[in-house]
């Protein structure tokens, strides 16, 4: 065929596409439900849970959760353009971080009733590691089907965001089941467990994210 | 970067904003404009690949089609020259991956592109072509009608006993069949 036919054709098809942005949202939106519904069934909500409320560290572990699937969900609908760099965004990513960071820092000049060990190894950790990268799944698989809508420059890169981003979301569920609220149990196992489904979305956007 | 680049450069980008805002003659002639600019920085990439020149329109065709099926990622705000070239770089080192060759694609081969007076190579047979014969019958009719210089939708739908709606979504669905194809999928 010859390109300037192929360009009549391509002129002439004026279905407008979907935005990334709106794909994405409804994609996520489409996965809560199986992800809270698997949260009931296999842990459900701790059983202190309304008197955990009035705990700081408790409410903490939600911000940094919160904070972390937000950032990511803006990098990653940045990173579906293919001129798109990380260059100078990537700093939202601080929120979380800082966040976790000033809690640990709060909580050491508290005095405290175990030691600090203690308190990072918890009791959760294995629970942790499982839970986070399974509930993250199915976020994971909508984002994915999402930003395959977009043109990545870095498709591993673009997946390893979406990993991010699913265990941002996934780790809020879980943390409302975890009875560790301190923030070194966090900074430790929740991040572990971010880890693996970021490495998790990295090799599948390498696979799936190629425009 | 030259004044001339430059004044190309927002050229585009009007004419990438006139046809988000669905004038249809503004993004037929920003195509026909960057074809040109795709064509003579394709050769060069795959001249500097020690790869045939001739094979440089299957990868033009494959960044158009690219272009036209991520159009929504183009930020409105920003130029159109660096969204296209990012999308015109990505296509040329994949087709140069899919011949076996790992090469660095410099990115001056597009940006400091003018257009040519390169024309287009009379090799008859695309890659496009070829992966035309394999769309649904119906896919392919419209397909072939519409790049026929003076048929339109209304005309196609009125040749294939079709409403325009039903043209619209089988041309639609060509040409995602078509890049899919193209990709390897």
């Amino acid at each position: 065929m010859k390109t300037d036919d192929l360009i009549r054709i391509l002129a002439s098809d004026r279905k407008s596409p979907w935005r990334v942005g709106n794909l994405l949202t409804v994609a996520l939106l489409a996965a809560v439900p199986i992800s809270v519904a698997a949260f009931f069934i296999e842990m459900g909500v701790r059983p202190d849970i309304a008197t955990a409320v009035h705990n700081p560290f408790f409410d903490l572990k939600f911000a940094v959760t919160i904070s972390l699937a937000l950032s990511a969900v803006a990098l990653s609908l940045h990173l579906s353009r293919p001129e798109a760099t990380l260059r100078g965004v990537a700093l939202i990513l601080a929120v979380p971080v800082l966040l976790l960071a000033g809690g640990i820092a709060v909580e050491m000049m508290l005095p405290q009733r175990v030691a600090w060990f203690t308190r990072l190894v918890g009791s959760n950790s294995k629970i942790c590691l499982t839970a986070i990268p399974i509930l993250s799944m199915p976020f994971l698989a909508a984002a994915l089907v999402a930003l395959r809508h977009g043109a990545p420059a870095r498709p591993a890169l673009a997946g390893a965001f979406a990993g991010l981003l699913s265990a941002g979301m996934a780790a809020t569920l879980y943390a409302a089941h975890c009875t560790d609220d301190s923030p070194l149990f966090v900074a430790t196992w929740y991040t572990l467990a971010t880890l693996l489904v970021v490495a998790i979305g990295a090799l599948a956007g390498s696979r799936v994210l190629r425009y | 970067m030259g004044p001339r680049v430059r004044e190309r450069d927002n050229e585009w980008t009007d004419l990438m904003r006139s046809a988000n805002a669905g004038d249809t003659a503004a993004y037929h002639r920003l195509l026909k404009a960057v074809t040109p600019v795709l064509r003579a920085a394709a050769r060069r990439g795959l001249a500097r690949a020690g790869q045939p020149v001739d094979q440089s329109e299957d990868v033009v065709q494959d960044i158009l089609f690219a272009v036209h099926l991520k159009r929504h990622t183009w930020d409105a705000s920003a130029p159109f020259a660096p969204w296209l070239f990012a999308i015109a770089r990505n296509k040329l080192i994949d087709a140069l991956r899919r011949r076996g060759r790992r090469i660095f694609v410099n990115i001056d081969d597009f940006s400091e592109t003018l257009p040519g007076a390169q024309a287009e190579e009379a090799l008859p047979a695309t890659e496009v072509t070829a992966h035309l014969n394999g769309l649904p019958k119906r896919q392919r009719d419209v397909l072939q009608s519409i790049s026929v210089d003076s048929n339109s939708i209304k005309d196609t739908a009125a040749k294939l006993s079709m409403t325009e709606g039903a043209v619209r979504v089988a041309l639609h669905r060509g040409l995602t069949n078509l890049a899919n194809k193209l990709r390897g999928d």
